[in-house]
């Protein structure tokens, strides 16, 4: 019953968001989502210590990979809510366009948390579909020409992929019904999946890989992922690049256990080739970017990359792997956008070729934005550190050389592009006047400090209950 | 016609014939000039899904496809152009005739190309099915998905992208009504409520987009490019 609840919650706060006093959508949004961080930590602990929640039978359920998903969703809902609530005070906008805000924030969060509790797979398709309208128009809340251009793309080609993920999913339904029916969920699909004919389950993920890989931002169906990235207010940045990325990557690592049981389809194969692609390619892009926030955007399009890479290769600790990354990635990009979003409200502008010596302008906004950047670049205390070099362990034991090779070069490339350009940034001697220093609101600090504090910790050590929901999500993607 | 054998036959071609005309609206929704023709060859097309579910719901007594067909006359010809008429008004009448990437002859060229690629890449998928599941749906619905796809690449006005959306989408079900067919009807609900949000969300961004610009020529929109970024003008948060 849990599970409904916390889907219903943000529903709810959508609703009373549209009510006409001063500050109640913001109250109640941060009241909902601290609710729904509460819920899924309860989940979470469930799941760990006594096994899978069923709320309705083969429509909703929380096994140890949703748990995991949910929790990341659920965690940056509330630090996003908190650095809204500075952001957009800081920006003056009307109260109407406010509300809207609100309430398209809560319903943004409701299609996410549907993600990965659904397991019915045309219904996670759907909320897929949801996620990318309910977030369409906070990309364009600027309202600039360059906003309305991002959404457009960002909308344009998630619905195309989309479609084609529709089909994948119908050709998967009919792969069902020719292993002789069952559940159509993700665990009757495992279950039915040996006596599924070979070209339906290569073309069903084929086109899911595609289609949903446009909303991940796979390379090369990434074109709309910096605009969009870029473009939005920064705590909706923190969701898109955070959370919404890794929430579509689970739909589909959920196919490669289905797809074990076909080895002629080469799913894994397809899997590494993605992701090392993605990862090339965004770490060149890193170098030559002049927007800080199409900077961390490009990253986000990298650690997908390495997410896919990880869930690609065959052993149980790449697979553990995987979802660590996802874990660190999130919990490190949502701090990069909130101080992308702390140096944009103290220099007045995206362009990191105009902020230099932006540690003596802001030092906060300074400290914060190279915090980040060698949090996510993988600097070693960080905990993106620890999880791309357990990947690299894994691989290097499964004797994947070339791969790991090539992965190990293209981070290091990545990681001198972020670091080149945060440096200038933080460092670099400033030709203009400095500013007046701007006051940074305090629920933008406090968000800001929640999600670091977290960074460090989770660099230092990792509690033992994660490390369980981490293994049991890795043996969800093993059977 | 007594003879159930005879009537099932008679369904088939019906469908074929109905197959037919779907891929030709997808093919008129490629070449068409007009916004507003676009719009009318759309829900010509949505019919014709319509006409299949319910040629192959009989032909298979399938209450499921009937489901499928009620959904999709209630939802594709009628709400969603009335929402896109009601808000793009103006764009919809404009006589101004649409210009293309490609000229329409070669368009139509490579359309027909597609077609056959998705034959072809159909043909090991209906060997894997079960009799029933086969039929001319599954290369026609590829088929649609891809002319859908190429409309979105060559189109660079708002309505026919958001018409090339939604027949790509046509396309998928076209072959989902064939191989998918006892997909349960809450997904189909879901799935048309999906489509008029789809509709709803793009009209208020075509909306925006026409009065940021005057136009509703998204094509135009090239502004956020990698190498283009230095001549973009400073833009200050407010």
């Amino acid at each position: 019953m849990n599970v409904i609840v916390l889907l219903a919650l943000p529903v709810v706060a959508a609703i009373l968001c549209c009510l006409p006093w001063r500050r109640v959508a913001a109250i109640v949004t941060l009241a909902s989502s601290l609710a729904v961080l509460v819920g899924s930590v309860q989940v979470a602990r469930h799941v760990v210590n006594t096994g899978p929640v069923v709320a309705i039978p083969k429509w909703i359920a929380v096994d140890g990979l949703s748990a995991l998903v949910l929790l990341l969703i659920a965690f940056v809902g509330v630090t996003a809510a908190f650095f809204s609530w500075g952001y957009l005070s800081a920006n003056s906008h009307a109260p109407k366009r406010l509300r809207l805000y609100y309430a398209n924030y809560n319903l943004f969060i409701f299609s996410m948390l549907a993600i990965p509790v659904l397991v019915e797979p045309t219904l996670v398709w759907i909320v897929v579909e949801l996620t990318t309208l309910c977030s369409a128009l906070l990309v364009c809340f600027e309202n600039t020409r360059e906003a309305l251009e991002a959404a457009w793309k960002y909308v344009v080609l998630s619905l195309m992929g989309a479609a084609v993920a529709l089909l994948g999913f119908l050709v998967l339904f009919a792969a069902m019904q020719a292993a002789g029916g069952g559940n159509y969920t993700w665990d009757g699909l495992i279950a039915a999946a040996p006596k599924m004919p070979t070209v339906l389950l290569q073309t069903a993920f084929v086109l899911i890989l595609v289609g949903l890989g446009t909303k991940v931002g796979l390379v090369p169906m990434h074109t709309w992922l910096p605009d969009a990235h870029s473009q939005a207010p920064s705590p909706v940045c923190a969701l898109l690049s955070g959370v919404e990325t890794t929430a579509v990557l689970y739909v589909i690592l959920r196919l490669l256990p289905v797809l074990k049981a076909a080895p002629a389809a080469h799913a894994e194969v397809w899997a590494m080739v993605f992701g090392l692609i993605s990862v090339g390619v965004a770490a060149f892009l890193l170098l030559q970017v002049r927007d800080y926030k199409r900077m961390f955007a490009f990253s986000t399009v990298e650690h997908m990359g390495i997410i896919l890479l990880a869930a690609g290769l065959g052993t149980s600790s790449a697979r553990y792997g995987a979802l660590y990354q996802a874990l660190t990635h999130t919990l490190t990009k949502s701090f990069c956008f909130f101080a992308a979003g702390v140096s944009l409200l103290a220099v007045g502008t995206r362009e990191i070729a105009s902020v230099r010596g932006l540690i003596r302008t802001s030092p906060v906004a300074g400290a914060s934005l190279l915090f980040g950047g060698l949090a996510i670049a993988g600097a070693p205390p960080f905990a993106v550190f620890l999880s791309e070099f357990s990947i690299f362990k894994a691989g290097l034991a499964e004797g994947r050389y070339l791969a790991m090779g090539l992965l190990v070069f293209f981070v290091a490339v990545g990681f001198f592009g972020i670091l080149l350009h945060v440096n200038r940034m933080v460092f670099g001697t400033s030709n203009v006047d400095t500013q007046p220093p701007v006051r940074l609101p305090a629920s933008c600090l406090a968000a800001l400090s929640v999600t670091g504090a977290l960074v460090i910790a989770l660099g230092l050590y990792l509690p033992l209950p994660l490390h369980k929901l981490l293994q049991l999500g890795a043996t969800a993607l093993e059977r | 016609m007594n003879d159930p054998l005879q009537t099932l036959s008679v369904l088939d071609s019906l469908n074929s014939l109905v197959g037919g005309l779907f891929l030709l609206t997808a093919f008129g929704i490629v070449a068409t000039r007009q916004a507003n023709g676009i719009l009318t060859l759309f829900i010509a097309q949505s019919l014709l899904l319509a006409a299949s579910a319910l040629a192959l719901g009989l032909r298979y007594d399938s209450w499921h496809l009937y489901g499928v067909a009620l959904v999709n006359v209630i939802a594709k010809p009628v709400l969603i152009p009335w929402i896109i008429r009601r808000t793009v008004h103006e764009e919809i009448h404009t006589r101004r005739e649409i210009d293309q990437v490609l000229n329409i002859p070669t368009s139509l060229l490579i359309a027909l190309a597609l077609v056959i690629l998705a034959y072809f890449l159909t043909i090991p998928l209906q060997r894997a099915v079960a009799m029933e599941f086969r039929g001319p749906n599954v290369p026609i619905g590829f088929a649609g998905l891809f002319l859908g796809a190429y409309t979105l690449a060559v189109r660079r006005e708002a309505v026919p992208l958001l018409i090339g959306l939604l027949a790509m989408e046509n396309g998928a079900f076209f072959a989902g009504i064939s191989l998918a067919r006892t997909l349960p009807l809450l997904v189909e609900l879901a799935i048309a409520t999906d489509g008029l949000i789809i509709v709803f969300i793009t009209a208020v961004l075509i909306r925006a987009v026409h009065q940021h610009i005057g136009t509703t020529e998204v094509g135009a929109l090239t502004r956020l490019k990698e190498h283009l970024t230095e001549d973009m003008p400073e833009e200050v948060a407010r």
